[in-house]
């Protein structure tokens, strides 16, 4: 009996050993998805292609080939990421022929390199996973094609904006998703859903196919079940490429090793002012409950400052805003995507109506703001602040990681709320990002990871909460010892949402 | 700092968006006060502090100069909303009559 909620890295053994065929896991995973429509999770699932691979692998394996680290793994990719045999829409309507349906999304002439890697492993790409539109906003409400809902309470955002790709692996559809994280849209997510979701280093893995949203804060990552299966497809999409100048070349860590490492008594830093006003009480509870327990199994607690957090906010829905202004110039009607040509106009005309009717509210609002932060006059008030005021930030780390290995704090200030709650409310919406933007300004590798989950006080259940641990550039490894450290000990270690209309 | 209806239009323009009335009057009050809020960078001490345009991990690698294939030119046009003689088609260049 094929289970999906086994980590991804045991099903990869299993088919590798031959005990279960890769056909027969994306058949149980291809079902599960056709099962869970109801949570809006994928935009695309790839049914034919995917069997295709599978058998493939199966004849490779048959055949005495050995088979890659991701073998036979379903894995869903947020539609961010460029797939050469399925559509990619970043969940906008620009990105469609028709500009209505997700069906005449945009074919890529080419994957991402982060695909390329995972087929080369041998992994099953199922399809592409519904998000905020163009990664833009915190509860996949922004997406043009419906709202991902959370698998643990159907009426409540189940976060963004990798909102699909944490709902698939939550609900148990695929055991490894990737998502992509500017300030916060792997982890938040990860946290509101009850999974493990990895923002690696900048620079670790690379962007090449990933659509911009701003160059220099998105960063691609695995999102799992568990720690070790994290690891393994980090180990798989890490390191350096020939087609990002960015992606560092730094050696890829053994982080799969690493979750199997002693703590090995680890400096364990807590800013104080993360538990200060905002924070929901079972949340501050549940994260302290795990940092108690991680100085029980070795780890030395220090408390610790980060001054600059608060600023974090406007510093960056300046430069995301700034960078996704210009890195949206190129959705113009001309190339790709949908095209609205109005009956008498020139150039300008084309791009204005084709963008007025492509682009949705929140990514109209923030190419505004980045325009407006950019524009004369108002370039040093804003932008170059924000620029010096991302250096303050990246200081308050330094200072702390002088006295630290790693950080631990809330991921998010509360649970899961409700869908449609604070979609009138933009301002509102950003100010719940506070804990995870300033790892993203700081270009650090950060992970969240669940702990104890909260009561669900309007509805039947619980709901999950995360904690959220940062490490220095390139210390992913370090990440991944805390955190296993951590899993095995963890109240949330084996929960599952319940499953469709079980509530 | 009031974004008024006039600035939306300026910024509209220069972000090629072209926004109809009720769109205008919306963004000008959330962009007043989004504007509002991150104007609070202005209490931060900055002086001297050199800015982050990017985190760069090491210098940037350099590749040798080689010539590579890229995309043809069916390939590059397969997603064309609109193709004219071998080419993009915009509304300047094309005969509409």
């Amino acid at each position: 009996m094929i289970d999906l909620g086994v980590p991804a890295s045991e099903i990869a053994d299993h088919v590798r050993d031959g005990e279960w065929s890769a056909e027969a896991v994306t058949r149980a995973s291809l079902e599960a998805i056709r099962g869970r429509e109801d949570l809006n999770a994928f935009l695309h699932v790839a049914d034919d292609v995917a069997l295709e691979t599978a058998r493939e692998i199966d004849q490779r394996r048959a055949r005495g080939e050995r088979l890659g680290a991701m073998a036979g793994v379903p894995v869903a990719l947020k539609d961010a990421l460029c797939t050469i045999d399925s559509p990619t829409t970043c969940a906008s309507k620009i990105l469609t022929r028709d500009g209505v349906s997700q069906k005449t999304g945009w074919r890529s002439p080419y994957d991402a390199t982060v695909t390329s890697r995972l087929r080369n492993a041998d992994a099953v790409l199922v399809g592409k996973t519904n998000m905020d539109e163009f990664a833009m906003g915190s509860s996949n409400e922004n997406s043009a094609f419906g709202p991902v809902k959370n698998p643990w309470d159907p009426t409540r955002i189940t976060g963004g904006s990798s909102g699909g790709s944490a709902a698939a692996v939550a609900a148990g559809l695929v055991p490894v998703s990737l998502g992509s994280d500017t300030g916060g849209s792997i982890r938040q997510p990860s946290a509101l859903s009850g999974v493990v979701g990895v923002k690696p280093t900048y620079g670790r893995v690379s962007r090449h196919g990933l659509v911009a949203f701003a160059s220099s804060l998105d960063q691609v990552g695995p999102i799992t079940r568990d720690v070790r299966s994290s690891a393994r497809v980090l180990e798989v999409i890490a390191g350096a490429d020939p087609r990002d100048s960015t992606a560092a070349r730094v050696p890829v860590g053994r982080y799969e090793e690493a979750c199997d490492r002693p703590l090995d008594r680890l400096r364990l830093g807590v800013p104080e002012s993360y538990f200060g006003d905002g924070v929901d009480p079972e949340v501050e509870t549940s994260v302290r409950e795990a940092i108690s327990t991680l100085e029980e199994a070795g780890c030395e607690i220090v408390p610790i400052e980060l001054p600059h957090t608060h600023y974090g906010i406007a510093t960056y829905y300046i430069i995301a805003t700034a960078e996704a202004s210009s890195n949206l110039a190129r959705f113009d009607g001309v190339r790709f995507g949908l095209r609205v040509e109005p009956a008498h106009g020139d150039l300008q005309a084309l791009y204005g109506a084709t963008r007025d009717a492509g682009f949705g509210p929140e990514v109209k609002r923030r190419i505004m703001l980045g325009t407006y932060v950019l524009s004369a006059g108002y370039y040093d008030a804003y932008y170059k602040k924000a620029q010096q005021v991302r250096t303050l930030i990246r200081r308050d780390f330094e200072t702390a990681f002088g006295r630290v290995d790693v950080i631990a704090t809330p991921t998010t200030p509360t649970p899961a709320f409700a869908i449609g709650e604070k979609s009138a409310d933009p301002l509102a919406m950003y100010l719940g990002d506070v804990y995870t933007l300033p790892a993203s300004l700081a270009g650090i590798c950060a992970l969240s990871i669940p702990c104890r989950p909260a009561k669900n006080r309007e509805g039947r259940g619980e709901l999950p909460v995360g904690l959220q641990l940062l490490a220095p550039s390139f210390g992913e490894e370090r990440l991944f010892t805390l955190a296993s450290t951590w899993e095995a000990a963890s109240p949330a270690r084996g929960n599952r949402p319940p499953p469709a209309g079980g509530r | 700092m009031k974004i008024t209806t006039a600035a939306v239009l300026h910024v509209a323009k220069l972000a090629r968006l072209e926004l109809d009335d009720a769109e205008v009057v919306s963004l000008a009050r959330d962009l007043t006060e989004i504007i509002e809020y991150i104007d609070e960078l202005s209490t931060v001490p900055t002086e001297g502090v050199p800015p982050t345009a990017h985190i760069t991990v090491e210098q940037l690698p350099t590749r040798d100069d080689e010539v590579s294939i890229g995309l043809d030119h069916d390939t590059v046009f397969a997603e064309a909303p609109r193709e004219n003689e071998g080419g993009f088609a915009v509304p300047s260049f094309v005969d509409e009559g």
